[in-house]
């Protein structure tokens, strides 16, 4: 996967543009997780490692770290969808702190 | 639980799909590029036409995915993935796997002749259409792919859709295409086995994945994977495949079949349906399933 | 060597010593021989391409462009109608920077039906960013497709190649077939830097917002105003290698000239025959044909026009409620110059009626016998 948090581009003229309509820069510039009124916590003690938040997560932004589910509350909208199929009940929405 | 335990994971890690792109909370169609990329792998190149995705990706000149794409006009996904195949093929590279990726307006409507005439080639191609059942980029509007009962900004309550969605998946079948399958956000093992078994077949291979859309439909995003589930669960949305325009497989057999109330009764869309309306559609779903079990049987 | 062929088979041959390495086409009448000669072609293996027969124009476009992201050469061909369906897909191309090459045979629009010749299926075409090239003679055509690749995939913008429809592309005429050795060195392959290929994956065309939109067009634009330079550079070029120069513009007898037509495509061969006569009678007589119609080449028509005491632009097609098109650009050319001629404009041959040695006559006597060229638009040879 790409670099998170790429940087912005900027071009300061036509000329810095390639001819072409490509693309130069990824899309992680732009941190999602200001979209989110509900934020996903999870309790990890009750967590069984299944993986199926991480597997129906759309953004994605559920990563594995260390074999643990870890939310990136960089990118996460708060969906809701991993606390809605987390078959352990351990993810719990609770209104993100603004 | 023990902290050695390793996490399970049933599709494969890598990530081809970054975040940082613009679908809405609970975006259907989002996981399923995410999967079919799992499934396919970096060499593969993209053809999207106007859609979702065509915005999803995030605006010039960035993109959130790791494989090429080509933003191509409504209509022209599968003839412009065509000709993409062809140009790598002709500069060399045979092995990239060219996917016209169209959204349902793209594949029932306008982009239903490009796409027949690829089919009718041969064309070695996948066609994948991501079906939410409107026009959503646009704000709502109905297409083919839209079902009996719908409300949708063009289908208002006091007129809303009582023509039947398109069968594309037959009308694909009657091309007589080596490979066509159905797959559902929800099945996401059964997609992506599904697609890489469609990655070594030559020729025209089409898919028809059944992605919600919480906009559209007027139901809670978290509520995204569980709708899809329902619909695969209830034969709304059955999951098969049909090889070479007959030999038809049910990947995914009901023991149990679910009435579809509860999966209709959950999204906004489908508020207004009086109890026989609902009826109604009950007997279509059960009419199809019987087809269809009928079309296995052979 | 020499061969004799018939317009559609030069644009075949113009395509095949280009080496094309995807060709997607319809068939329409009156372009059908080019595309079925490139298909035997394509499968007797004197040329290596895919040939994709699409089922329709816009889908031939589509797969063109398909194409040549993906870094492949590619060439199309059609006419009128099919044109006219590819409409969108030709901003694609140009806005999108695939330098495709494609054949049109200029037949009119319907209703009602016709497809015989005139020039308001190109000129409908003409602000979406491809170059136009009118062609006079076949050998014309089959040399004008190898140098429009040339160029364009320097400048990576789209170029079409047109010739009337039967009055070239179905007449005879002996070509000289340049050697493919000589023609591989004059257009190298396309070798474009970027491209649509998994190890440099990038999104083409994505969403683009005000804060980038006009910049990217008016890049196309700077392009599209070195063409002129560089279309004179690869004719010089060409002429080297093969002997016969490629131009902006063809100006017959027009140095001392006092009276000029201003011509394009096949017509413009007929008007010379009446230049001749005229000079043969005392008339100072000239004849610029426009070759190259976008970029339209202001610089050149000014040079040519300066000296000149009268011009009269005679259009094979008509932008209703105006005026005839080239006459429109040839008046744009001059405006504000000092020391211009007066321009007249006449409306000649729509729908494939024959451009006459007494079509021009009828023109000059109109021109001739007036001081000041009015907003009137003459139409020849029509009853009234
Ligand atoms: S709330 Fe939604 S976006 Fe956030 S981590 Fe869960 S599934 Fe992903
Ligand atoms: S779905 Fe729940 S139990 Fe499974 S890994 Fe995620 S948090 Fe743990």
């Amino acid at each position: 996967m790409r670099e998170k948090k790429a940087k912005k581009i900027v071009f300061n003229s036509a000329e810095e543009m390639p001819t072409m309509i490509a693309s130069v820069g990824s899309q992680t510039h732009n941190l999602t997780g200001a979209w989110r009124n509900i934020r996903p916590e999870i309790d990890l003690a009750k967590c069984l490692k299944c993986g199926i938040c991480w597997k129906f997560c759309p953004e994605p932004s559920i990563d594995i770290v260390d074999e643990w589910p870890v939310v990136d509350y960089d990118y996460c909208k708060g969906c809701g969808i991993c606390a809605e199929e987390c078959p352990a009940k351990c993810i719990v929405m609770v209104e993100e702190r603004k | 639980m023990k902290k050695e335990k390793k996490m399970t994971l049933t599709l494969p890690a890598e990530e081809l799909m970054a975040c940082g792109h613009l679908a809405c909370q609970g975006c259907g169609a989002t996981l399923a590029m995410r999967y079919m990329l799992k499934a396919l792998g970096q060499k593969t190149a993209l053809c999207i036409p106007a859609c979702c995705w065509a915005v999803i990706d995030g605006p010039y000149p960035y993109s959130s995915l790791d494989v090429p794409i080509y933003h191509c006009a409504f209509e022209t996904a599968a003839s412009t993935a065509t000709g993409v195949k062809a140009g790598l093929e002709m500069t060399g590279d045979s092995e990239t796997t060219v996917v016209a990726w169209a959204g349902d307006g793209g594949t029932f409507d306008i982009g239903l002749q490009a796409l027949s005439g690829a089919a009718e080639r041969n064309e070695d191609i996948i066609y994948v259409c991501y079906d939410n059942e409107a026009y959503m980029n646009t704000g709502i509007q109905r297409s083919s792919a839209t079902p009996y009962g719908a409300w949708t900004t063009t289908t208002p309550v006091k007129h809303f859709k009582t023509r039947p969605k398109k069968d594309i998946v037959a009308i694909m079948a009657a091309h007589r295409i080596p490979y066509i399958a159905t797959a559902s956000i929800s099945h996401p093992e059964d997609f992506v086995k599904k697609m890489r078994k469609a990655k070594d077949i030559k020729g025209t291979r089409f898919f028809h994945v059944y992605a919600p859309c919480p906009t559209g439909w007027k139901s809670r995003p978290e509520d995204t994977v569980k709708l899809a589930r329902m619909a695969v669960q209830n034969a709304y949305f059955p999951l098969c495949e049909i090889e070479d325009g007959d030999k038809v497989t049910l990947n995914l057999k009901l023991k149990d079949k679910k009435p579809v109330n509860d999966y209709i009764r959950i999204q906004g869309r489908f508020r207004h349906l009086t109890e026989a309306q609902v009826a109604s559609i009950q007997a279509e779903v059960d009419a199809r399933w019987e087809r269809l079990l009928k079309n296995c049987a052979v | 060597m020499k061969k004799v062929m018939m317009g559609n088979h030069a644009l075949s041959y113009g395509a095949m010593l280009s080496r094309s390495q995807v060709i997607a086409a319809y068939p329409i009448t009156p372009q059908t021989q080019v595309v079925e000669l490139l298909s035997e072609m394509c499968a007797d293996g004197t040329l290596d391409a895919r040939f994709i027969k699409v089922e329709s124009e816009h889908s031939a476009m589509a797969a063109c462009i398909g194409a040549s992201v993906a870094g492949a050469r590619a060439f199309t061909a059609t006419s009128s109608q099919g044109l006219a369906l590819m409409h969108e897909m030709l901003h694609w191309a140009a806005g999108g920077r695939h330098p495709i090459v494609m054949g049109n045979i200029n037949r009119s629009m319907a209703p009602g039906w016709s497809i015989w010749t005139d020039q308001n299926d190109s000129l409908s075409e003409r602000d979406t960013g491809w170059m136009q090239y009118y062609c006079a003679s076949n050998q014309e055509v089959l040399d004008t497709v190898i140098q429009a690749f040339k160029v364009s995939e320097r400048l990576m913008i789209p170029g079409m190649v047109i010739l009337d429809a039967f009055a070239l592309s179905h007449t005879y005429e002996v070509v000289d077939v340049p050697d493919q050795a000589a023609v591989d060195k004059y257009l190298p392959p396309f070798k474009p830097a970027i491209r649509l290929t998994p190890s440099d994956p990038r999104a083409f065309g994505g969403l683009t917002g005000a804060e980038h939109y006009m910049e990217l067009r008016y890049k196309l634009q700077k392009d599209m105003e070195k063409a002129p330079a560089l279309i004179e550079e690869t004719g010089r070029e060409f002429e080297k290698i093969f002997g016969r120069n490629l131009g902006l513009v063809d100006a017959y007898r027009c140095d001392d000239a006092d009276f000029v037509f201003v011509t394009s495509g096949t017509a413009g061969f007929t008007a010379r025959v009446v230049v001749d006569e005229f000079r043969k009678s005392g008339l100072k007589a000239g004849n610029l044909r426009i070759k190259v119609f976008r970029p339209f080449p202001f610089a050149k028509v000014r040079e040519v026009l300066k000296k000149v005491k009268k011009a009269a632009v005679v259009d094979r097609n008509c932008s209703y409620g105006a005026h005839g098109i080239f006459y429109q650009e040839v008046k744009s050319a001059l405006y504000g110059e000092a020391g211009m001629p007066p321009v007249f404009g006449y409306i000649a041959g729509l729908g494939g009626r024959d451009i006459t040695t007494d079509s021009f006559k009828e023109v000059a006597a109109h021109a001739l016998a007036k001081d000041k060229a009015d907003e009137e638009i003459v139409w020849i040879g029509v009853k009234k």
